[in-house]
């Protein structure tokens, strides 16, 4: 059980540059998680990856409408519960049509959202006011 | 991103001296392997020693290089992966279409 509450909040320009800054807070706070009884260095590894993946989506979806856009990112904790949102102002796509990556014939492409649905819990995403959201949630218990 | 590139026993070994590749760099790790690829460098391996984090875009890099030397009759393999970004290529089932070799001599061993 891990019962502190940490929130962060970031928003970003859209570029890629600024990935590792997102990268890099998520594998911090698994390294706080000090009640976490799982393997903290995977946990470190697929919250980078997760919001490295998130982002990078967030990113090439609002850059489409708007290059000055920005991208937000929220972090929240508590209980047991990791909860990570992502907000783009871009057009927005269809998450459940997003098909599972062909292992036999690889492509160089659409492994990103694969990699968030396969390492955490829950998965989905909303259009709320002007934005869409990607919605993210690992259960840490 | 900063990439060395040396000949060493007759192989064209691509070290990446990066700890992260993602979408952010691996647009130029894919058109520096595609570079070889086109200057006649078709078998190609790349030491992966410093890096500690892969991302999808990173892992398409790759696969862009190994199909590119592949249809020039070459290979493009992978040495010195760290743990966790091996476990990338094990999710993806990427692991099965590298070879992948835990270190440059034993890479050497097995392509010559």
């Amino acid at each position: 059980m891990c019962n502190s509450i940490i929130q962060v909040e970031v928003i970003i320009p859209t570029q890629t540059k600024y990935l590792d800054l997102i990268g890099s807070i998520g594998e911090h706070i698994a390294k706080e998680l000090d009640e976490f009884s799982g393997d903290r260095e995977a946990l470190a590894y697929h919250l980078n990856l997760v919001l490295t993946e998130a982002t990078v989506n967030a990113i090439k979806h609002g850059i489409l409408t708007n290059p000055e856009d920005t991208v937000r990112i929220t972090i929240h904790i508590q209980e047991n519960e990791l909860n990570i949102k992502v907000y783009d102002h871009g057009q927005g796509f269809d998450l459940e049509s997003v098909p599972i990556p062909d292992f036999e014939h690889p492509k160089e492409g659409g492994m990103g959202i694969f990699f968030i649905r396969t390492l955490m819990d829950s998965v989905t995403y909303t259009r709320q006011g002007d934005c869409n959201v990607l919605e993210i949630i690992k259960y840490l218990s | 991103m900063n990439l060395n590139l040396e000949k060493i026993n007759g192989c064209t070994v691509l070290f990446i001296k990066e700890e992260r590749i993602d979408a952010h760099n691996s647009g130029e790790l894919k058109e520096a392997v595609l570079h070889l690829i086109e200057q006649g460098e078709v078998n190609i391996i790349v030491q992966l020693e410093r890096v500690r984090f892969i991302d999808s875009s990173g892992l398409g890099a790759l696969l862009s290089g190994y199909k590119n030397a592949a249809a020039k009759s070459g290979k493009l393999a992978l040495a010195n992966m760290q743990q966790q970004v091996l476990s990338m290529f094990e999710l993806t089932r990427l692991n099965r279409v590298f070879d992948i070799y835990a270190d440059l001599n034993e890479a050497f061993d097995s392509e010559t």
